[in-house]
C-alpha cells in the first residue's frame, strides 16, 4: 500500500465509523404491482366472491369507495327511515365506554355544533320511561343510521323514494 | 444516648471523607491552568453531549415500545389512527405528543416519568386488565396536562393559522372557527381519545 492510498483511506475509515453510528435504514426492496388482469365488467358482477372471474384468473379489485362528506342532510326516502350520515365518522369511537356520536347529537349540544339532535323516541325505555341519558337501545347508532358512500351501483336499481313519488319532500 | 452515637458515625463519616475533602480545597500543585480550564471545557462538551443524547433516546418510539406495556396496549391501539397510517405518511411518535419539546418543560417530564419506572418495576399494569383499570386515572393525567397547557404538544404541528378553512369540511370549519379560533376551547376539549381508545367517559365532559 502506498503513502497516498494510506493517506486516502483514513477519510473514509472515518465516513465509515460515522456513518455505522447513525441509526441504521434498511430499504426493503418493494416489488411494483404487477399488470392488472382486467376482465370487462368483472367489479360490477353480483358474485361477490369471484366476480364472475373464471377461477384460474386473478382479478384486479375494485377500487374503494370514497364515503360522502358534505354535512347537509339528505332526504329520506320513505317515512320512518332512520337518517343517513352525511359526513365521514372514520375512527369514531362508538364502545361501551363511550359514544362519539353523542358528543354533537345529544340534545344539549346539538345547538352548538349545529347538529341535528337525536329525536326523543331515543331517550325512551321500551316501557316508555323518559330517560336522561341516550336508551341503552339506541345506544348503537351505526346499527340504524349508516354513511353513503360513492360505490357504483351492482345492479340497476328503479326505487322512487318519496321525494319523487309524491312530487314533495319529507322532512 | 442518641447524640453521641449520632456524633459517633459522623466522625467516622468525616473521617472517610476528610481527603477529598482537603484535595478538593486545596489549588493544583501538578496540573496547569490551562490544562485544567481546557480539559474542563471538553469534559463538561462530552458530558453535556452525553446527557443530551441519552435524553434523546429516551424520546424515541423504540424505547417507549420497548417494554410490552407500551407495546401491546396504546402502541397498537395508535396503529389504527390517522396520527401512524394515512395518506400523505407524516406521522407522530410517543414523544411528539407526550413530551414538551421545551428543555425546561422536558425535564420536568422526564423527572416525572420516573414514576413509570417504577410502575414498570412492580408492574402497575402489566396485565392489559390491570391496564384498563388503571386507563381512566392515566388518561386524565395527560388531559390535564394538555388543558393546562392550552394543547401545547397538538399546537407543535396543528397551527390554527395555518388551517385552510375551506379545505376542512363544513362543520369541522364552523367548530373550529367559533370555538378554537376564538380561543374559548383548546384541542383536547373535543379531541380525546383520537390516538389511543378511551376510558369508561361516563361523567367526563367531552366536547364544549
Amino acid at each position: 500500500m502506498t503513502a497516498a492510498v494510506r493517506r486516502s483511506a483514513w477519510p473514509l475509515l472515518v465516513a465509515a465509523l460515522l456513518s455505522a453510528c447513525g441509526s441504521r435504514h434498511e430499504e426493503t426492496p418493494r416489488r411494483a404491482p404487477s399488470e392488472p388482469v382486467v376482465i370487462t365488467g368483472a367489479g360490477q358482477q353480483i358474485d361477490a366472491i369471484r366476480r364472475g372471474v373464471p377461477i384460474d384468473r386473478e382479478a384486479t379489485p375494485p377500487l374503494m369507495a370514497r364515503v360522502e362528506n358534505f354535512d347537509q342532510r339528505r332526504p329520506v326516502n320513505y317515512e320512518m327511515q332512520p337518517p343517513t350520515i352525511p359526513h365521514a365518522i372514520d375512527n369514531y369511537q362508538l364502545t361501551v365506554n363511550t359514544n362519539r356520536c353523542m358528543l354533537c347529537h345529544t340534545a344539549s349540544n346539538a345547538a352548538r355544533f349545529q347538529a341535528p339532535p337525536v329525536s326523543e323516541a331515543h331517550y325512551l325505555t321500551r316501557d316508555g320511561a323518559v330517560l336522561e341519558q341516550i336508551s341503552p337501545r339506541r345506544y348503537f347508532c351505526v346499527q340504524c343510521h349508516v354513511v353513503q358512500t360513492d360505490a357504483p351501483q351492482l345492479v340497476p336499481n328503479g326505487f322512487r323514494g318519496l321525494e319523487t313519488a309524491t312530487g314533495e319532500t319529507m322532512k | 444516648m442518641i447524640g453521641a452515637r449520632l456524633r459517633g458515625i459522623w466522625d467516622r463519616f468525616w473521617g472517610w471523607l476528610k481527603p477529598f475533602w482537603t484535595a478538593l480545597r486545596s489549588p493544583s500543585a501538578y496540573f496547569s491552568l490551562g490544562f485544567l480550564t481546557l480539559g474542563g471545557f471538553i469534559a463538561g462538551i462530552i458530558f453535556w453531549g452525553g446527557f443530551n443524547t441519552a435524553m434523546e433516546a429516551t424520546n424515541t418510539e423504540q424505547f417507549c415500545t420497548s417494554c410490552h406495556e407500551m407495546h401491546d396496549n396504546v402502541f397498537a391501539e395508535l396503529k389504527t389512527t390517522i396520527h401512524y397510517t394515512n395518506r400523505s405518511g407524516v406521522r407522530a411518535i410517543c414523544s411528539d405528543c407526550h413530551v414538551p419539546h421545551d428543555w425546561t418543560d422536558k425535564m420536568a417530564r422526564k423527572m416525572q416519568a420516573s414514576k413509570e419506572v417504577w410502575g414498570k418495576i412492580f408492574g402497575t399494569i402489566s396485565t392489559r386488565e390491570k391496564f384498563l383499570d388503571k386507563r381512566l386515572e392515566l388518561a386524565k393525567h395527560e388531559w390535564a396536562r394538555l388543558k393546562a397547557n392550552d394543547s401545547l404538544e397538538c399546537r407543535n404541528c396543528h397551527q390554527f393559522d395555518s388551517m385552510d378553512l375551506t379545505r376542512q369540511s363544513r362543520r369541522a370549519a364552523w367548530i373550529h372557527q367559533n370555538y378554537l379560533g376564538t380561543g374559548k376551547n383548546t384541542c383536547i376539549d373535543c379531541h380525546k381519545g383520537i390516538a389511543h381508545q378511551l376510558p369508561d367517559m361516563t361523567g367526563i365532559p367531552q366536547g364544549l
